[in-house]
Order: C-alpha cells, then sequence, then structure tokens
C-alpha cells in the first residue's frame, strides 16, 4: 500500500485556469471594464460597461509569510471581504469587494491586525525582493530584513499617495539583480575578489564553466600547491561574483567588503519615455545588519529629494531627464566619484555628446 | 510546544517599527516547530557573521528534473555535524500560480494545511520569478508535500536551465487598459513548454511574461526572454462624458502640464471643437462646450500615459493585440539587457491566435536551444550574432519597428542589396 502511494505519478497539469479562484465579478466582467479611480490611498475602484462595481483594498504584507499569518489574511477575506484575494507583483495583498459598504470595515480591520493600507497611485509601494540569508545559496545580504528596515522607514509613503508619480523600489543579495529594475534599486556591490580555497577547486567546480563565466575574462586555470586550481587576474577583476555560482570555493561575500550600493531611475513602463535602466550612484555603504541605517538614509534623502522637488507625473527617471545629473548629485548631496562613469560596452552612448549644460 | 529558542537579538530588532515583520511570523512558527527554532538560529547567525550558510545540492520530486530549490546547511561543528540540526535542510518549492496571482481562501487555506504537515510553514507570495514559493522542506518530505500539491491541480514551477514560471498582470479581469486576454495567453504558451519547465534542459532559463499594456505591470521587457506587451491597432476611444468630468475637475493647467505636454511623441492638441480635424485617424475627447483635445493616432505610439491620467475618458482602442520583444535580462554576464521589438502586433483574440503565438515562441525556443552558448540568454545570443540572423533563423522579415534609428557605421557588406530591395518588392506585390 505505502508503496503504491509513494509511486504516484505526478499530473502534469501547468497552470491552472484562473476562473476558479477569481472573484466573480471580476469572471462575470471580464474583459469588459470601462474605467477606474482611487477614491482614496490604497483603494482601486473599477466600473464595467455593464454598470457593475468592484473596490479592490491593496495592503502591505512581509511576502515571507508564515501560515498564521495567511490564515489571518483568509480570516479578514472571509469575515470583511468576500472570500477571494489576489497579490500583486509587489506581494502586496488585494481584497476585491463588490459592495462598497464593506471598505471602509475592511480597511479598519487589516490596519488594526497590522497590515497597512496602501500602495496604489503615488505611493512608495513595497520592495520587490530576493530571499538573501534566509535560503539563497549565495547572497551577500539579508533581503527581507533590509525590506523591513526600508519599509519601516517609508511607511507613511507606502499609505499616502503624495509622491510625484509611483515609486518601485527593489533590493538584491547580489549582483546578479535578481530583484530587477526599479525607481530605486538596493543591490550587493564586492569590492574584492574572491578568496580561493585551492584545495576544493578541483573537487567542486567544473573549471572551465568557471572560466567562461568571467565577463572579463580574469580567471585561468592553475596548479596550486600541485593541485588542479583556478586564479584570478586581480587587475582585471571587476568583483562581479559571477564566478562564485558555479563555484563555491571563489568566495565573494565578505562581512566587511561587501558593501551596498544605490541604483536610481529604472522605469520598465512604456509610459511617456520608453523603459530604462537604472543607474548607479551610490556605492560603499556597510552591509550594517540588522537595519542598516546608513542604506536607509540614503534611500530616503533621494526619495525625498525626489518628492519635494519633482513634478507631478514624474517617476524618478522622468525627474533626472529633467534637472540633468549635475543637478541630481547636488540636490542630494551624494558624491559624484569616477566610479560613476561608465567603461563598460556600449558606454560611449552614455557619455555627454554636445555642450548641453545646466548652469 | 517546540524546544527553547536560540537567542536571537539582531533578528529581535526587526519585530519594530510598523511593516509587518517576517520575523515575528518565523517566531510564531517556532512556538510549536523545532525546525523554524533552528531557522531562526541559522538566520541569526548569518547576521552576527554577515555571511550566507545555505548550500544547493540535488532534491527533486519523482518524474521532474527541477523546481525544487535544495539548500543544506553549511553551519557544522568541528566534527562535521549541522550546529542547527533541525534546519539542515530547508528545500523550497516552487509552485506556478494561477495566472493574475487570484485566489479563493480555501486554496490559500490548503496550502497552508500541507505546509504546516510536511514544510516549516513559510510561504512566500511570491518570488520574484512568480512562483508561490514553498520554504522550509526536509528531503524526505518533499515528495509528500509535492503529491499534495499536485492533487490541489497546481504544478511545480522551473529552476536551472528551463522555460520559468510566468507571470501575467491581473488584466481583462479587472483592468480596462488590457489589450488581451492576458491569463489565456500565459496559460496557452506556459502549459505548451511544461517538458522544458519540468525537465531542464535548454542553454539558460527561459522566461516569459505577459502583460496587457504598455504600462508593463509585469516589468516583461526588462525581465523576460519572450516579452507579450499589449496594444491597440485603431483609434484611442474617448468618452465625452468622462473628459468633461475629469477636465471640471482638473482644468486646463493641468491638462496642459499633465497631459498634453507629457505626450512622447507630440499627438495631443488642444482645439476648439469646430476645428478638430475630420480624418479617420484623430480621435477628440469633449473637455467642455468649447474645447477638445484632439490625438493624432498616427503619432501615438501607444505608451498609455494620456489614458492613465485621464482614465476612462481616453481608453485603448477596439482592435487590439500585442506587440512581442524578445531578449530582456539582468546583469550577468554582459549587463542588463532590456527586449528587443520582434512582432509589433499580433492578434490574440481566439484559440488560433494564441496557437500562432505558441508557435513563435516555440521557434524562438528552438533556436535559442541550438544556438545559445552554455549559460547565455536569449538577449546575449542576439548581441553575440547580430538581430539579423537572429530573424532569418525564426522566419521573421525584418521591419524599422525593431530600431531606433537605422545603422550609424559603414562597416557591413551589402552587395546582396539589390536582392534584398526585389524580395520585398515582390512580398509588396505578392501582398497587394
Amino acid at each position: 500500500m505505502a508503496e503504491a502511494q509513494a509511486l504516484r505519478k505526478a499530473v502534469e497539469c501547468g497552470v491552472p485556469d484562473n476562473d476558479k479562484y477569481m472573484h466573480p465579478m471580476l469572471l462575470k466582467n471580464r474583459g469588459n471594464w470601462k474605467y477606474h479611480d482611487r477614491p482614496r490611498p490604497g483603494v482601486l475602484h473599477h466600473v464595467a460597461h455593464s454598470g457593475d462595481q468592484v473596490w479592490s483594498v491593496r495592503a502591505g504584507t512581509q511576502r515571507q509569510m508564515d501560515t498564521h499569518t495567511i490564515r489571518k489574511l483568509c480570516d479578514i477575506a472571509e469575515q470583511f471581504g468576500e472570500g477571494h484575494v489576489r497579490f500583486t507583483i509587489r506581494s502586496n495583498i488585494e481584497y476585491i469587494v463588490a459592495d462598497q459598504k464593506k471598505v471602509d470595515p475592511l480597511i479598519a480591520k487589516l490596519e488594526g491586525e497590522g497590515f497597512p493600507v496602501g500602495g496604489t497611485g503615488n505611493s512608495v509601494s513595497m520592495v520587490a525582493h530576493t530571499q538573501g540569508w534566509l535560503h539563497c545559496d549565495i547572497p551577500g545580504t539579508d533581503a527581507s530584513g533590509v525590506v523591513k528596515s526600508m519599509m519601516d522607514a517609508l511607511y507613511e509613503d507606502f499609505k499616502a499617495e503624495e509622491m510625484p508619480n509611483r515609486v518601485h523600489l527593489s533590493t538584491s543579495c547580489c549582483e546578479i539583480n535578481c530583484g530587477g529594475q526599479a525607481d530605486l534599486a538596493v543591490i550587493v556591490q564586492h569590492t574584492k575578489p574572491p578568496t580561493i580555497n585551492h584545495d576544493l577547486v578541483a573537487n567542486v567546480c567544473e573549471r572551465p564553466t568557471v572560466v567562461a563565466r568571467c565577463p572579463v575574462a580574469a580567471i585561468r586555470p592553475a596548479l596550486v600547491n600541485g593541485k588542479p586550481s583556478l586564479e584570478v587576474d586581480e587587475k582585471k577583476c571587476i568583483c562581479c561574483g559571477a564566478c562564485y555560482p558555479p563555484c563555491p570555493p571563489m568566495q565573494i561575500n565578505d562581512p566587511e567588503h561587501s558593501k551596498l550600493a544605490i541604483w536610481v531611475g529604472g522605469k520598465n513602463s512604456n509610459a511617456r519615455g520608453k523603459p530604462t535602466f537604472m543607474k548607479l550612484v551610490a556605492s560603499g555603504l556597510p552591509n550594517n545588519a540588522p537595519r542598516w541605517p546608513e542604506v536607509n538614509a540614503v534611500v530616503k534623502n533621494i526619495l525625498m529629494t525626489y518628492k519635494a522637488d519633482a513634478r507631478p507625473w514624474e517617476r524618478l527617471a522622468d525627474w533626472i531627464d529633467r534637472i540633468g545629473w549635475p543637478r541630481f548629485f547636488e540636490k542630494t548631496g551624494l558624491p559624484f566619484t569616477k566610479y560613476l562613469i561608465d567603461d563598460w560596452r556600449g558606454s560611449r552612448a552614455t557619455l555627454n555628446s554636445s555642450n548641453h549644460v545646466r548652469f | 510546544m517546540a524546544k527553547p529558542m536560540h537567542p536571537t537579538p539582531n533578528l529581535d530588532q526587526l519585530e519594530t517599527g510598523p511593516w509587518p515583520s517576517f520575523v515575528t511570523g518565523l517566531k510564531r512558527l517556532a512556538k510549536d516547530k523545532d525546525y523554524v527554532v533552528d531557522v531562526l538560529g541559522h538566520l541569526e547567525h548569518s547576521y552576527q557573521t554577515r555571511k550566507g550558510y545555505w548550500k544547493g545540492g540535488t532534491v527533486g520530486v519523482r518524474g521532474y528534473g527541477g523546481g525544487v530549490i535544495p539548500r543544506f546547511t553549511e553551519i557544522k561543528d568541528a566534527s562535521g555535524n549541522p550546529v542547527f540540526k533541525d534546519a539542515a535542510e530547508f528545500h523550497t518549492l516552487r509552485i506556478m500560480p494561477p495566472p493574475g496571482m487570484h485566489y479563493d481562501t480555501a486554496t490559500l487555506r490548503q496550502l497552508c494545511d500541507i505546509w504546516d504537515k510536511y514544510g516549516s510553514g513559510l510561504i512566500a507570495l511570491h518570488g520574484q520569478s512568480g512562483d508561490i514559493m514553498m520554504q522550509g522542506c526536509t528531503t524526505e518530505n518533499v515528495q509528500k508535500a509535492w503529491d499534495e500539491i499536485n492533487e490541489m491541480g497546481l504544478d511545480l514551477g522551473g529552476a536551472g536551465p528551463a522555460v520559468r514560471t510566468s507571470m501575467s498582470c491581473v488584466g481583462a479581469a479587472r483592468c480596462e487598459q488590457s489589450c488581451y486576454d492576458e491569463a489565456k495567453a500565459h496559460k496557452a504558451v506556459i502549459n505548451s513548454f511544461l517538458d522544458d519547465i519540468h525537465r531542464p534542459a535548454l542553454p539558460y532559463k527561459f522566461k516569459f511574461k505577459f502583460s496587457g499594456c504598455g504600462n508593463d505591470c509585469m516589468n516583461a521587457i526588462q525581465r523576460s526572454d519572450m516579452a507579450v506587451i499589449g496594444t491597440w491597432r485603431d483609434n484611442i476611444r474617448t468618452d465625452d462624458d468622462l473628459g468633461k468630468k475629469w477636465f471640471a475637475k482638473h482644468g486646463m493647467n493641468e491638462l496642459i502640464n499633465d497631459v498634453v505636454s507629457r505626450c512622447p511623441t507630440k499627438a495631443l492638441q488642444i482645439k476648439d471643437a469646430g476645428a478638430v480635424r475630420k480624418d479617420a485617424h484623430i480621435s477628440a475627447v469633449a473637455l467642455d462646450g468649447k474645447q477638445c483635445l484632439e490625438i493624432d493616432n498616427k503619432d501615438c505610439v501607444r505608451c498609455m500615459h494620456c489614458i492613465n491620467v485621464m482614465t476612462g475618458a481616453l481608453s485603448p482602442g477596439k482592435d487590439k493585440g500585442a506587440s512581442i520583444l524578445v531578449g530582456g535580462k539582468s546583469h550577468l554576464k554582459i549587463g542588463g539587457l532590456l527586449g528587443t521589438l520582434v512582432v509589433p502586433f499580433i492578434k490574440l483574440d481566439t484559440e488560433e491566435d494564441r496557437e500562432k503565438l505558441v508557435e513563435l515562441a516555440q521557434s524562438i525556443i528552438d533556436f535559442f536551444a541550438e544556438n545559445a552558448l552554455e549559460h547565455e540568454r536569449t538577449g546575449e545570443m542576439i548581441e553575440r550574432i547580430g538581430l539579423v540572423n537572429f530573424l532569418e533563423g525564426i522566419g521573421l522579415d525584418v521591419d524599422p519597428h525593431m530600431i531606433n534609428t537605422p545603422r550609424t557605421n559603414p562597416y557591413v557588406r551589402t552587395d546582396g542589396w539589390d536582392e534584398e530591395v526585389a524580395k520585398i518588392e515582390a512580398k509588396k506585390k505578392a501582398a497587394a
């Protein structure tokens, strides 16, 4: 019996139809919505061509959720919502109700249970983030802890819609940047080449793969203490850590020398200008667990400068396009160092080939 | 009751402040589970030493080659035994969520019950590829948990050099800006590549993402190898009642500063009602009795800005579909790449339309599988071989929509020019 059960074959069912999970009002009006507005921060109001209306109440979560928290969110959906929820790409939960009278009690309950209502429109939404020390095999820092510290500091701006336009944040625990492009991103930036444990390389690493992985061809096979290993040309090395995942004996993470960097101006939307990459504007910040105060100070400084200076509908990238980079550094007080001038492939396109200068 | 907690002075500091705390959640689980007591001890050790201590390995479920992320502790004592023995294994199951991440509470509760029984009780909603991440499971329990999750009608997602779990926006389910049925396209494409998801055998990862309009809420252009972005070919639709309502509330200054002057292609003009052009590609919305906002749809690039500002007064046209971009990816190895437009417009209304989308995806993945180097993403491959070689490989014609500008250097051999012109002329003739 037990053996028969143990041999259960996987049902390769793929992605399920979402009909059965959806709020019935969404199902009924699918593809037939007319417009939406936002009656208050954290609430979206959608009107269908049929005249049907739904209100979606959005709340922040910690993303890494224990089952007690998820059940509490379910209790709220059953008692104050209509039994259906959805999640946004930034780990916010949305409760969908077809009865406007349910909106205020739902908000009161969510806030009472510690879930901030907000994250819509011109707010600072929740950070898209990664796994970090909790689960990743190559992290330079934690993810959930950095995010908790950042969102504590930006709590009021999550709940209000007082930014010039929406603000999307991300964090990444290594330079692979799993958190992705964002208006403002916090990413690990290593500053020293990997420390190699030559006793382990031959047994653990497929050496040609590791050599091929290096973006600057700084790694070559070598015999060290009579054993086949790898060596790094430290003058060429850009400390990106690409060799570490395929070869864990090439340890790139360092409690002191793995720093945090801040990037700004990434935009995924096609609205107004085309999508843009974010740009490196600050580095050398210490990996100061458990609250990363130095990182938070720079994040808050940039976002509050943007909030005070940008015009309506300007995303962070749009704002900098208008005021120019010199004034960005002037207004934020961030030092413009030589490391911010690109020398990677395609870098000439990032240089100023005009006499356009703002005085 | 679980065993006593390890001291966690660092993590304790993440319980203060207003944002919901994952540490408080973990501590609640640790009351009943020795497993989570040691997970907290493990994490606190990382906070104290500022290093990570999980290493990968090989753990899976029967019949699949991926979808489980194995983690084994590296915090060991002098004799090589795990210091946090109850958390010596901390694997994750990646589960593909319903498109749009809709749930009824019964489904979420069932996932919780399974995870209390077999796992740590920690679930991330959701990972950066869009998976439900069931975090923290022993090797022994992975198959048991998977069997029950699979019985719910859910399937494992991708990991390693495979087609990955996908994401689609809320789209048609609740958004008036949706230009195709994102969930149906998502399901049609992903469920055509289940073998490539469950048995990783590609040069590297391959991601699809589905956004219903140019706002690209799924960040598809940046984050996916093949991005399906909703758009439309006919005129922006207008609603005079909602236009007047918007104008009464916001006025001329906001109309000029926030709408007209922010149009990237200067397609918007304010006109006296009688002066609005009558051409077929012009649409106009009333502002009051006297003036209108006129849109020259030939100039419009469907960026979504004016529609975002004046929701309902302006909305996407009726002849909807999607653009396809290929080659987005993050930093490693050659630097971040945004996707490149390879199909300006494809209809996605019917099953047959979606089949064509799947065929295109299949030809791109086939070409990728045959031509990419090991650990090379699609965008990097295109960078290496050039867009034209890629297009010829998958059988798409060149199109000026694919570029920002034509070539700015003469370093190309053009002795096939006349032949190419003849081909283009012949195609034009055949189409006429």
